[in-house]
């Protein structure tokens, strides 16, 4: 290694390795065009591309390739959902997950660690066995734990024991993980553009052409392109792009914020969520604990950072870890996070025939990057819908059909 | 600190403050603007009308409030709305 290191130094030549394509002139129409260069789009060109065999395809970002709600997330992967319908479609994320790294040969780091979710009172430890219950009626590993356990699931944690926050027994989901964010598109976006996807990166929707009810091209900052399906895939700010459309959606935005101390020794090695404190801590790879909670009080479409914010995750964290109360802080930042009624996100059909949606995915949608793609591919081949999603349709707003996911989370919306 | 004024009371630290979601235009007692009104609330970019809450004095406000920038535009009672 060391010799194979030297002489590749000192030849004169390099060949430079680049996984993601440069991105090449628009061509004058595409078979399919995904808007938005984030991991559920390119997880949705991976699929078309190596298991449909659709290649004529172009991903199109306004920013640079997996840089908005991609890199904003916090990176949890769980299946600990309240409806059967959510625990079926993000069970099947997770089993995804497990095999990812051996299937795109590239490494996402992903930890399987487990996630506990504390509960503080007797109402949210028999939520907790709702949920337990469900989970384990779909089939993954999920149970209510006493304290006993939670102690030494987290030997490190402040048990508050007879203080304001007690703990009084937890959610443990043995299935639950992380994964390193970046490497899951990047991963996603190699092998699509091996197979001819092209990412066309700084290329921006300014408006649809259409004729009928569907779409016949699409306008960018680059050009005009024809397109044959359009799958929209944008993270945040997905009711603005629809709207150029003609598609309302049922979405508000608001910001969410996360932090990350510098890097400590390990000491926690799962996930853990409090229900009342509304925070969440994981410590990843590197060491630095990573912070999150709930989203900002009031709609806003923008990514700032606040104090109020900061000082309410601090303080959450501390609760729960009083010894991290001299550790700094190293970043910050925030996402726009579209909201539905339901807490569920929105898939499948839109009014537009060959306009599939992705979208509404609030604080949630880290975990469903290889599952949404795998499954909006599949819909965008066949042009039918899979069972798996056809619970989270549009038209459920119209007929009251609604999937109530409000407190699915640690962190209430 | 994030400033809000309340029309009663003044500019208030914006945590005194309850954020009851936009003014809506649909109304829920047309039925056939029930499902808009229930689901697809209004989230423009840019100015909106919404409504406030006073926690501490109970006063109930509209507030206009851009959505990208942040800025509050005006605060005044939903019985005085300015010309």
């Amino acid at each position: 290694m060391p010799f194979s290191l030297l002489k590749y130094g000192l030849r004169a030549r390099h060949v430079s390795f680049r996984d993601i394509p440069p991105t090449p002139d628009l061509k004058r129409s595409y078979d399919v065009v995904i808007i938005g260069g984030g991991g559920h789009g390119l997880a949705a060109a991976y699929y078309l591309s190596n298991v449909h065999g659709i290649r004529n395809v172009a991903v199109l970002e306004k920013g640079y390739l997996a840089g908005g709600n991609t890199a904003r997330n916090t990176t949890t992967i769980r299946s600990n959902y309240m409806t059967e319908e959510s625990v079926r479609f993000y069970k099947e994320g997770v089993e995804l997950f497990e095999t990812m790294s051996r299937d795109l040969g590239f490494n996402v780091m992903f930890s399987q660690r487990g996630q506990l979710t504390l509960a503080h009172s007797e109402a949210t430890l028999r939520s907790f066995h709702l949920r337990a219950e469900m989970g384990k009626h779909m089939g993954t590993r999920i149970e209510v734990v006493d304290v006993r356990t939670v102690k030494e699931l987290c030997p490190h944690l402040n048990l508050d024991l007879g203080g304001q926050h007690e703990v009084m027994g937890g959610l443990w989901h043995a299935d639950g993980g992380t994964a390193r964010h970046d490497a899951v598109a990047w991963g996603y976006a190699r092998h699509a553009g091996a197979r001819g996807v092209e990412i066309h990166q700084r290329t921006e929707v300014t408006g649809f052409e259409h004729a009928g009810d569907r779409v016949t091209h699409i306008r960018t900052n680059r050009g005009t392109i024809a397109v044959g399906q359009v799958l929209q895939a944008v993270g945040g700010l997905n009711g603005q792009v629809a709207a150029m459309a003609g598609i309302r959606l049922p979405i508000r935005c608001f910001p969410l914020q996360a932090m990350v101390t510098q890097p400590l020794k390990p000491f926690l090695d799962i996930l853990v969520s409090s229900a009342n404190l509304h925070t969440y801590l994981v410590q990843s790879s590197r060491g630095e604990v990573v912070i999150g909670g709930g989203s900002d009080p009031y709609q806003l479409a923008s990514t700032r950072s606040t104090l109020d914010q900061k000082e309410h995750l601090a303080e959450g964290a501390l609760h729960l870890f009083p010894f991290l109360h001299k550790v700094k802080l190293l970043r910050q930042w925030a996402g726009i996070t579209d909201m539905t009624p339901d807490y569920s996100p929105i898939m499948g059909a839109s009014p537009l025939r060959n306009y599939w949606l992705d979208c509404g995915w609030g604080t949630w949608g880290f975990k469903a990057t290889p599952v949404a793609g795998k499954r909006m591919a599949e819909t965008i081949a066949t042009g039918r819908v899979p069972d798996v999603l056809k619970p989270f349709d549009l038209r459920r707003f119209d007929s009251f059909a609604l999937l109530n996911e409000m407190g699915a989370t640690a962190a209430s919306h | 600190m994030k400033l809000l004024t309340c029309p009663v009371n003044g500019p208030r630290n914006i945590t005194e403050f309850q954020y009851l979601g936009p003014v809506r235009a649909a109304s829920a007692d047309q039925p056939e603007q029930l499902i808009e009104a229930l689901f697809y609330a209004e989230n423009p970019l840019g100015v909106m009308r919404e409504w406030w809450r006073h926690t501490p004095s109970n006063t109930v406000l509209i507030a206009e409030r851009h959505t990208v920038s942040d800025q509050i535009v005006a605060t005044y009672l939903p019985t005085r709305k300015p010309a």
